[in-house]
């Protein structure tokens, strides 16, 4: 089973700003943001975006 | 042996050496080497055996086997399904797939030119009969240099301008001229798209073309191309490095993004450009059969 065009996983700096049913990754920095990204990148076969400031979003196209 | 003996023979070379000639393995690498081949290459000897033999058969006043024709009609079109099915299999397993319209190109090609092999043998052995052997080679000259004619069609560059653009991101958006391509969050990748990344804007020369580059199975062939062509910066598991195409509304132009290994920028362009223009997406909304009216504006 595929989840294309599904958010598999926010990954954010702000708690606050984000809810719903993707698993939500909450970080300090930026560059844990980008780590824990890259991972997701490469585990979940899909692309990071970049929706806001400090708000990616982890989609399988 | 008969008088029918040697026309025969010659028909059947003729149409076979039609096809080893409209049978090239070339960048596309398809088909591949000898399995690929002999196939083709024995589909072509009984197609050539078929042109040939309705000679005399016509000359026996034998016209029931003519029908054999038809029966070569739906042979052929099985050969157009096989190509379709093999390559579909294949193109999953494609870092840059081919694309349907591709591959329904390529599966119309290979059915189309066993019909040209039957009628360069149909020509050769009619007029072997008719005239003398010279008169049959000219036939089967001319009628191979037809197949050819028939065999390559028109070229992207004959539609389209093709001018490289260096990519660049505007925030996480990645642009081509001004051409969104996708949204890319990780800057390390940013990066990699950076270094690696290639641009291309095809301006499309008239109306027709505009609706043919628009044409998504066009555009997935050009990716296809350039990234068989000049190697690709991807892997599985690597997602965001992926060439795109995309359109510019407002006219008509497209933006191609690629990641070639071969980091050559004249050579992706002529690639680009000798992309060939697929049967299935041409479109001639420009074309009509009526005639303008006098002041009619083109």
């Amino acid at each position: 089973m595929t989840h294309e065009k599904i958010i598999l996983a926010i990954i954010t700096m702000n708690g606050g700003r984000v809810a719903g049913g993707a698993p939500i990754f909450i970080c300090q920095t930026t560059e844990e943001m980008e780590q824990i990204a890259a991972n997701l990148e490469a585990i979940l076969d899909g692309i990071a975006h970049e929706v806001g400031e400090g708000l990616l979003i982890i989609v399988k196209h | 042996m008969n008088e029918y003996t040697f026309p025969i023979l010659y028909g059947v070379a003729a149409g076979v050496l039609t096809r080893l000639y409209l049978l090239r393995t070339d960048y596309r690498q398809y088909p591949t080497y000898l399995h690929g081949r002999t196939i083709h290459i024995a589909l072509g000897a009984i197609a050539a055996g078929l042109g040939t033999i309705a000679v005399p058969a016509i000359m026996e006043k034998e016209f029931a086997a003519i029908t054999f024709l038809a029966l070569a009609a739906s042979q052929f079109r099985d050969v157009r399904n096989m190509e379709r099915n093999t390559l579909n299999e294949l193109d999953q397993y494609e870092l840059v797939p081919r694309g349907k319209t591709y591959i329904e190109g390529i599966a119309i090609v290979f059915e189309g030119r066993n019909y040209l092999v039957i009628f360069v043998s149909f020509l050769s052995t009619l007029f072997y009969l008719v005239w003398d052997i010279w008169a049959a080679l000219a036939a089967s000259i001319i009628g191979l240099m037809t197949a050819r004619r028939f065999m390559s069609g028109s070229r992207l560059k004959d539609i389209a301008d093709v001018q490289y653009v260096k990519p660049h991101f505007e925030g996480a958006g990645l642009y081509v001229d001004n051409i969104y391509i996708m949204n890319i969050g990780l800057p390390a990748r940013r990066e990699e798209i950076l270094r690696y990344g290639m641009g291309f804007i095809l301006t499309p020369k008239n109306f027709n073309a505009r609706t043919t580059i628009a044409n998504l199975g066009q555009r997935q062939a050009i990716l296809h191309d350039v990234s068989t062509a000049l190697g690709i910066y991807r892997d599985s598991g690597t997602p965001a490095l992926v060439p795109l195409a995309k359109r510019d509304l407002n006219d008509g132009r497209v933006g191609i993004f690629i990641l070639p290994q071969v980091e050559d920028v004249e050579k992706a362009k002529a690639v680009i450009e000798n992309v060939p223009v697929l049967e299935s997406a041409i479109r001639m909304p420009k074309k009509r059969r009526w005639k303008r009216k006098r002041g009619e504006r083109r």
